[in-house]
């Protein structure tokens, strides 16, 4: 076994269990930290491929930015745990049964005996030197090859931004609201008024 | 690597449209509420110079452009145009349901034109990525324009539902695409359909793919037993929306099943065509017999759909050049007659009144016996009775799969759109010999009575003459 395959195999093995942790931890706080704990995993596996970037983009922009934001709400967000698991013993055993037939099958479908190094017409990728850049392969094609798929994947983000307002902006009618424009505006003679009385004797 | 090579300039209507869906997005903004027909008025003005565009850049050449991932041809061209101008006539019938529910925002013209890209996008891919992307632009589109109406509990729970599902249903699709990227290596239809052809045994990798990408596109399609979004949905949602899904996206999501299946996958048809086999059959047999329980008339025509999509999928099960073009005959007059049916269903609707029970139909006759006439010829058409469109695109399905010798496929057929004729007579029966339990006047906008008109007429004109749009249909596959 050379080391690339040690390595491999050790960060797969990081990934499936905290894939597993994201989805049986008690604790919300607890999954949201193993699936952070995947995206590492997953971002040494992406080096070993020799694509650096995306390596890096996955750790700076889904761990730094993504599930720093997911960690905030689910902190503040009093998330019912033991109502969300009501029916969960109850299907569990069922559960079991068709993961371990799907993982079966799709194993005898994808395992090893049509995927992987030593099946004919599968070579190990081209290693590249050391000043190879990745980041500059990766925007060439991205602006030239499929500058049409990236417009378009643009696109999409536009229609979200926008799906996104439409669906939260809302005028409420009892909301107050300060408009600080008059209230530098205001007068002496807006707020106070002068009133003129007699002076009451003093009994 | 100039810009000559890209050959953007074919892709000049979907740029268009991109530009006039921005600057209606700038637009809007700026506007006030009074003056909203403005917003309306520049979609409808932009649908109709995209489909000037498209009639005048149409050739029957087959050009390829942006590296391989765009490609334009007169497959692309007939469904381009029919989307575009369906989307046109879902418009036209928007502005006073949206005005009455005091929803008329530009949001829902901005939305409904970037879907119509992403369809724009599905038709002309030439590429497992553009096709992904264009499908979830449509997607996007389509949950955000289901929970528009944000007032609606009912709206929101089904834009949940759909997202969630559609969620799933895309990953499906990309698990499977990831499969045969792994086996060809490459996702550009033409050269996979290469690769698959110089494979010279059963590559049962490839058809582990196959099995994804199909589950996907049956349940964008609304095939059974990926239909459980379609009932919810349709009646969720507001009418004018659920008339903009039941539409359009029926034909980009034909044009999907034809770029995915038989250009990328065409070396695998004796896989599919099982598959698409079961898929029909059971899409026949639930919608058929399930609608006749139904007492909500979107959700009848929600079931209605799932067994028209099996009729679909019999002309491409047929996998020849006449099962294609009787099955995009099928799927282009199933939009306009499912564009019409939920027409009628916005005519009768008012503020604070949906129309959507059967019994909100009776009397129709004596109340407006036009439109009562336009919904006889939608229903005789979605039955598929003589003098309409409905019955030759039938006939055309079921004439393709006898040609490949499977009888009793096109028995089981019949069988089950016999049963499917009870319930779209049910509702000829409540308009003509039932009594109206309510008088008030039926709903006036001349655009939308002319609109509807032309749509009724355009299924029973189709139908005497069915030659034309038949052998467009055929041209195309030639």
């Amino acid at each position: 076994m050379s080391f690339t395959e040690i390595v491999f195999y050790a960060f797969s093995a990081i990934m499936v269990v905290a894939a597993l942790g994201v989805i049986s931890a008690r604790n919300p706080v607890h999954s949201a930290l193993s699936l952070v704990l995947t995206f590492f995993a997953t971002a040494a596996i992406w080096m070993l491929l020799e694509a650096e970037f995306l390596a890096i983009t996955l750790v700076l922009v889904y761990v730094g930015a993504v599930m720093v934001l997911f960690l905030f709400v689910v902190m503040m967000l009093d998330i019912n745990i033991t109502q969300m698991r009501a029916g969960f013993m109850r299907f569990l055993p069922f559960g079991i049964l068709v993961a371990l037939i799907l993982a079966v099958q799709m194993i005898l479908v994808v395992g090893p005996a049509n995927f992987g190094l030593d099946v004919a017409g599968f070579a190990s990728p081209v290693e590249h030197a050391a000043d190879y850049s990745n980041t500059k392969e990766l925007g060439r094609v991205l602006y030239t090859d499929y500058v049409f798929p990236f417009e378009i994947a643009a696109v999409i983000l536009l229609v979200a931004i926008v799906a996104a307002i439409s669906l939260t902006m809302r005028r409420r009618p009892q909301t107050k609201y300060q408009t600080p424009g008059k209230q530098v505006m205001v007068k002496k003679e807006d707020r106070l008024r002068i009133i003129k009385m007699q002076t009451e004797e003093k009994q | 690597m100039t810009l000559e090579m890209l050959n953007y300039a074919i892709a000049w209507p979907e740029i268009f449209l991109l530009i006039m869906a921005s600057l209606v997005l700038v637009v809007d903004v700026f506007l006030p509420d009074e003056k909203r027909n403005v917003t309306y008025v520049i979609s409808q003005l932009s649908l109709i110079v995209t489909m000037a565009m498209i009639v005048m850049m149409s050739s029957n050449e087959r050009i390829i452009a942006f590296n391989g991932v765009f490609v334009n041809d007169a497959f692309a061209n007939v469904l381009k145009l029919f989307v575009v101008g369906i989307v046109a006539m879902v418009f036209v019938y928007s502005r006073r349901y949206l005005i009455e529910r005091n929803i008329f925002k530009g949001e829902f013209y901005v939305l409904g034109l970037f879907g119509l890209l992403g369809m724009m996008v599905m038709i002309s891919a030439h590429h497992f990525l553009s096709l992904y992307l264009g499908l979830e632009l449509l997607s996007l589109s389509l949950y955000a324009m289901v929970a528009f109406h944000r007032d609606n509990a009912n709206a929101s729970e089904a834009a949940m539902k759909y997202f969630v599902l559609g969620a799933i249903a895309s990953g499906m699709l990309l698990y499977g695409m990831s499969m045969v990227y792994g086996m060809t290596g490459t996702l550009n239809i033409e050269e996979v359909a290469k690769a698959i052809s110089q494979q010279q045994e059963m590559n049962i990798v490839l058809v582990f793919g196959l099995v994804f990408m199909l589950i996907g596109v049956a349940f964008k399609l609304g095939a059974v037993p990926f239909h459980m979004w379609i009932p919810d949905v349709y009646q969720g949602a507001p009418t004018i929306v659920t008339s903009y899904i039941a539409t359009a996206p029926k034909i980009a999501g034909f044009a999907m099943v034809m770029r995915l299946l038989v250009e990328g996958m065409g070396g695998l048809h004796a896989d599919w065509q099982l598959m698409l086999v079961i898929l029909s059959v059971l899409s026949m047999a639930i919608g058929n017999v399930v609608a006749i329980a139904q007492t909500n008339l979107k959700r009848m025509l929600a079931y209605s759909t799932i067994s028209h999509v099996g009729f679909i999928m019999l002309g491409i099960l047929s996998a020849n050049n006449a099962g294609y073009s009787a099955a995009m005959f099928y799927t282009l007059t199933y939009a306009l007659m499912s564009l019409g049916a939920f027409g009628i269903i916005m005519l009768l609707a008012r503020a604070g009144f949906e129309a959507d029970n059967l019994s909100d139909l009776k009397g129709l006759n004596q109340r407006s016996p036009w439109f009562a006439f336009m919904m006889l010829i939608l229903m005789f058409s979605m039955a598929g009775v003589p003098p309409t469109v409905g019955f030759w695109a039938k006939l055309a399905v079921l004439k393709a799969v006898i040609d490949i010798n499977m009888l009793w496929l096109a028995l089981v057929a019949v069988f089950f759109s016999i049963i499917g004729v009870f319930y779209y007579l049910r509702i000829i029966k409540l308009m003509y010999f039932d009594d109206a339990e309510e008088n008030a006047p039926l709903h006036n906008g001349r655009d939308m009575q002319v609109a509807l008109s032309a749509n009724g007429l355009a299924i029973l004109a189709l139908g005497i003459y069915p030659s034309s749009l038949m052998a467009l249909c055929i041209a195309v596959f030639s």
